[in-house]
C-alpha cells in the first residue's frame, strides 16, 4: 500500500470508529458456537427493534476478570455488557468491578407475573450476576472403543482394567478433585467438607495419580472433542454443548456419560462505573435479553439449558437439525439422575492454595 | 594547542566571539537536531517499555493494600508481639472494626481478602464472611467488640490471623519475591513454602535447561542448512530461503496445531512409523504432551531466527580462503574446521542469543502442546495474570525472568564477547 493510501484509509478508519461510537455497544463473550447462538438470540433481534444501536462482540471473557480490573485501574472501561461464568461474577462483584442489580426492577417478570427473583431462583449466585444457561462439565466417551459394557458410572473415569486407553481431563483441579473423592468412596454431601483438609487434597491427588499416566491434560474447551474425534482418548470431560456438537453435528461415534456432571452458571454482568447513559442502554438490552423467550430462543442454537424456570417448557427444536433439544439439555431429568454441585464460595477461597498444590502434582 | 591558546588568548571565530564557544554552539543545535530527529522512537521506547516495565518491577515489590485499607489497625497492632502467642488488645479490634466499616462502604474488604489469601487460605473467605455482619456494628456503642468478632467468625479469634495482617502490612514487601523462590514471609521472618507448593523453581530450572536444549537443537539443524544457503548458486539458494522464510510467515498458531496432528498418538508421525512396522500398534510412541513435544515444536518454530544470522555472516566469508587452505594441502575436514568454522562463529553468536531470549519467554507453543511436564514459567505467570489475578507474584516471576536474561547477556558477553556477534 502506498503511503499516501495508507494514511486514507487510516483517517478513513478513524473517522468512522468516531461516527459509529456512539451508538456501538459492546458485548463481551467467549466466540464460536456459544457467541453465534447468542448474536441470533439476542443481539440480532435487538438491533431490529432498536436500529440507533450497533451491537460489537469482543471475545475476551476469558480473561474478562484481569481485564476489567486493568480498565478500571486506568479508568477507561469499554465494555457494556460482559458474559461470564459465575465464579468470576462472584469476584467481580466482590471487588466492586460489576455493578449490582435488583432483579425485580432491572428483569423481566415471566409471562405469569412471577417476578424475576423467584423465577431465576437458587441460580442468582450474587447480586451482580444475571445468570443467562446452566451448562455441565460431563464426560463424554468413543462409543467403539469401549468395549460392550459402556461406561455409565463416573468410577469408570478411574477404572484402567475394564476402560484401557487415555482420558482428558482439564488443566485445573475444580470439578477433578471432587470427582476423584467421590470415586474415592467420600459421600456426595461431604466432599467439600473432606477437599478443605489437607488430608481431603492428598486422597484426591492419590486417587488422581492412579491414572495419572494415561491422562491428556486439556485447558481449552475445544480439546477434548478434537481429541475424542482423533481417537486419541477413549473419554474426557469438557462441556456439554461441545459434545452435543461433536454428536449430533459432526455425527461422532461419541456419548455422553451424564453420571455426576457438574453443573455451572454462565450470565451477564454490566461494569461498574459505566456513564449513566451507557448504563441505562446495557440494562435495556439485559432487559431484552434475558426474558423468558429469549432465553428459551438460545436453546435452539445450543444445548444449554435457560436459567429460568419458565423457559423450559418454551425449549424448541434445533434451529438447523430439526431435532428436540429438551433430552441434550443438561437439566433434563434424565440426564440429571446423578449431577453435582459446583461450590462457588469454596473454590473462591481454596483455588489458589489447591492450584499451587496441584500444579506441584502435575510437575512431579 | 592548549598552549597556543593559553599564550595567545581565545581564538576568534568570523562574528568575534570565541571560537570555542561558536564551536559549541553549533554542536549544541546539531544534537539539538538529532535529539529531535530521534525524538519519535524516543518517546515511543519510553511509553510503551521503559514504563511499563517500570510499573511491572515496582508492582512486585508494592503491597500498600494492608496499610491504606486498615489504617487504624496497622498501627493497633504496631504495639502487639505476634510471637507471644496471645490474641491482641481490644483497641486492636475495635481499630479493625472502625476500619473495616469504612473499608465494606468502598467495597475494599474483599480486595484485601483476596490479596491476604494468597498468602494463608481461607482469608478470602474470613473477610467476605465477615463483612457482611461487621457492616451492622456500631463503632461508637457497639463496643467491646472481641467478643463479638470472635463470634461471627471464629477466624478472628485465631493468633495466625493476626499474624498474618502484621506481617503483611508493611507498604514495600519482599513477600512476592519470596514467593516465588518457594519461599514466604513469617513472623519469624523468610521460610520455606511447604514441599508440596513448590513448584516455581522447579519451573525456571526446567525453563533454562530446556531453552538450552532448543538453542543447541537449532545450531545443529541450521548449520548445514544455512551453509548451504550461503554455498549454492543464487537460483538455487533463493529456493531454498523460500523454504526457510515460508513457515516464518505462517501464523505461529497454525504451526503449532499442525505439530499437534502430526505428534499426537494417531498422528501422521505415528501412523507411518506403524505402517512402516517400526513401531506396534499398541506401543505408539508419546512424543507430545510432554517436553520432547515442546522441544520438537519449539526448535522448529524458531530455526529461522538461528539460520537467518548464520547465513548473513557465513555469506560474508570469502571463498577464496578455503581455495586457499586446500591448494596448500589441508583436507576437507581441516579445511572446514581451522578456516570456515572459526568465521561462522559470530553467526552461531547471535543466532543463539535470538533463539535463547525467544525461547525463554515463549507460552502459547508450551501452552498447546506441552502437557503438563513441557511447560515453562511463562504458563505460570499466564495464570497469575488472568485467573489467580496474583499481578504481585506474576510481576516478581517476569522480574526474575528478566534479571535472569541479562544475567546471561553479561555472561555470555564475558565468555564469547557481544563484539563477536555479528548479524551480518
Amino acid at each position: 500500500m502506498k503511503p499516501t493510501n495508507f494514511l486514507l484509509s487510516a483517517a478513513a478508519a478513524a473517522i468512522t470508529a468516531g461516527a459509529a461510537s456512539a451508538e456501538d455497544m459492546t458485548l463481551v463473550s467467549w466466540g464460536g458456537a456459544y457467541q453465534a447462538s447468542q448474536q441470533k438470540a439476542y443481539a440480532e433481534p435487538y438491533m431490529e427493534m432498536h436500529p440507533d444501536v450497533n451491537i460489537v462482540w469482543d471475545e475476551s471473557s476469558a480473561e474478562a476478570v484481569a481485564k476489567l480490573r486493568a480498565m478500571n485501574e486506568a479508568g477507561n472501561i469499554t465494555w457494556d455488557v460482559v458474559d461470564v461464568v459465575a465464579s468470576d461474577a462472584i469476584r467481580l462483584c466482590d471487588e466492586g468491578l460489576a455493578m449490582e442489580i435488583d432483579p425485580d426492577t432491572h428483569l423481566a417478570p415471566a409471562p405469569d407475573g412471577t417476578p424475576a427473583s423467584e423465577d431465576f431462583g437458587d441460580l442468582l449466585v450474587s447480586e451482580c450476576f444475571i445468570p443467562q444457561i446452566v451448562y455441565s462439565t460431563t464426560f463424554g466417551y468413543r462409543t467403539d472403543l469401549v468395549g460392550d459394557t459402556p461406561p455409565d458410572d463416573i468410577c469408570d473415569v478411574f477404572d484402567l482394567e475394564a476402560y484401557p486407553g487415555k482420558r482428558s481431563l482439564e488443566k485445573r483441579p475444580i470439578n477433578n478433585m471432587e470427582w476423584a473423592l467421590l470415586c474415592d468412596g467420600v459421600p456426595k454431601d461431604e466432599v467439600y467438607d473432606v477437599l478443605a483438609t489437607d488430608e481431603g487434597q492428598d486422597r484426591a491427588l492419590k486417587k488422581l495419580d492412579t491414572i495419572k499416566d494415561s491422562v491428556v491434560w486439556w485447558s481449552a474447551g475445544a480439546d477434548t472433542p478434537q481429541l475424542l474425534a482423533d481417537g486419541e482418548v477413549v473419554m474426557g470431560s469438557t462441556y456439554n454443548g461441545r459434545l452435543f456438537s461433536l454428536i449430533e453435528e459432526q455425527k461422532q461415534p461419541v456419548a455422553m456419560l451424564w453420571d455426576a456432571q457438574v453443573f455451572d452458571l454462565d450470565g451477564w454482568i454490566i461494569p461498574a462505573g459505566l456513564s449513566e447513559e451507557r448504563k441505562q442502554r446495557a440494562l435495556d438490552f439485559i432487559y431484552f435479553a434475558t426474558d423468558t423467550q429469549r432465553l428459551a430462543d438460545q436453546a435452539k442454537y445450543i444445548s444449554y439449558g435457560p436459567a429460568r424456570k419458565s423457559s423450559a417448557p418454551l425449549v424448541g427444536k434445533h434451529a438447523e437439525l430439526g431435532i428436540d433439544m429438551a433430552p441434550h439439555m443438561p437439566t433434563d431429568p434424565n440426564n440429571a439422575k446423578n449431577t453435582f454441585l459446583y461450590n462457588y464460595e469454596f473454590w473462591a477461597d481454596y483455588r489458589d492454595d489447591i492450584d499451587a498444590k496441584f500444579q506441584a502434582w502435575l510437575a512431579q | 594547542m592548549t598552549d597556543a591558546s593559553q599564550t595567545a588568548g581565545p581564538m576568534l571565530a568570523a562574528d568575534g566571539t570565541p571560537l570555542k564557544q561558536s564551536l559549541a554552539r553549533s554542536l549544541r543545535r546539531q544534537k539539538l537536531r538529532a535529539l529531535f530527529l530521534i525524538a519519535p522512537l524516543l518517546i515511543f521506547v519510553l511509553v510503551s517499555f521503559i514504563v511499563p516495565i517500570g510499573s511491572m518491577l515496582f508492582r512486585s515489590v508494592e503491597n500498600s493494600i494492608v496499610r491504606d485499607t486498615l489504617p487504624l489497625t496497622v498501627d493497633a497492632l504496631q504495639s502487639w508481639d505476634e510471637k507471644s502467642g496471645e490474641l491482641p488488645d481490644e483497641n486492636v479490634y475495635e481499630a479493625f472494626v472502625r476500619d473495616m466499616i469504612v473499608a465494606i462502604e468502598n467495597k475494599e474488604h474483599t480486595r484485601l481478602g483476596s490479596r491476604l489469601n494468597y498468602e494463608e487460605t481461607g482469608m478470602s473467605s474470613l473477610f467476605r464472611r465477615s463483612g457482611r455482619q461487621i457492616k451492622k456494628l456500631d463503632p461508637e456503642t457497639d463496643g467491646p467488640f472481641k467478643e463479638k468478632l470472635i463470634d461471627i467468625h471464629d477466624g478472628w479469634g485465631d493468633v495466625k490471623t493476626w499474624q498474618v495482617i502484621k506481617t503483611h502490612s508493611v507498604p514495600i514487601t519482599n513477600g512476592y519475591f519470596l514467593n516465588a523462590v518457594d519461599m514466604r514471609r513469617t513472623p519469624d521472618g523468610p521460610r520455606m513454602q511447604p514441599e508440596d507448593k513448590r513448584i516455581l523453581v522447579k519451573l525456571f530450572g526446567r525453563t533454562l535447561f530446556m531453552s538450552l536444549v532448543i538453542t543447541g537443537a537449532c545450531i545443529l539443524l541450521a548449520y548445514p542448512v544455512s551453509y548451504l544457503l550461503a554455498t549454492q548458486p543464487t537460483r538455487v539458494s533463493n529456493m531454498l530461503m523460500i523454504l526457510v522464510l515460508l513457515p516464518f510467515w505462517t501464523s505461529l498458531l497454525v504451526r503449532t496445531s499442525a505439530w499437534k496432528v502430526m505428534l499426537q498418538q494417531q498422528g501422521v508421525i505415528n501412523d507411518t512409523l506403524v505402517w512402516l512396522g517400526l513401531v506396534a500398534d499398541d506401543a505408539r510412541l508419546i512424543i507430545i504432551n510432554n517436553q520432547i513435544g515442546t522441544i520438537i515444536a519449539m526448535t522448529h518454530i524458531l530455526l529461522p531466527f538461528m539460520i537467518l544470522p548464520m547465513y548473513s555472516v557465513m555469506q560474508t566469508i570469502p571463498p577464496s580462503y578455503t581455495r586457499a587452505a586446500k591448494s596448500m594441502g589441508a583436507t576437507n575436514w581441516t579445511t572446514f574446521w581451522r578456516i570456515y568454522f572459526p568465521q561462522s562463529i559470530p553467526g552461531i553468536g547471535a543466532g543463539s542469543i535470538l533463539v535463547f531470549i525467544l525461547a525463554i519467554g515463549y507460552y502459547i507453543t508450551p501452552e498447546i502442546v506441552g502437557g503438563t511436564k513441557g511447560v515453562f514459567i511463562s504458563n505460570r505467570i499466564a495464570y497469575h495474570i488472568s485467573s489467580s489475578l496474583n499481578w504481585g507474584l506474576a510481576a516478581a516471576l517476569g522480574t526474575i525472568l528478566l534479571a535472569v536474561v541479562l544475567i546471561l547477556y553479561w555472561v555470555y558477553d564475558k565468555i564469547v564477547g557481544i563484539d563477536n556477534v555479528k548479524l551480518g
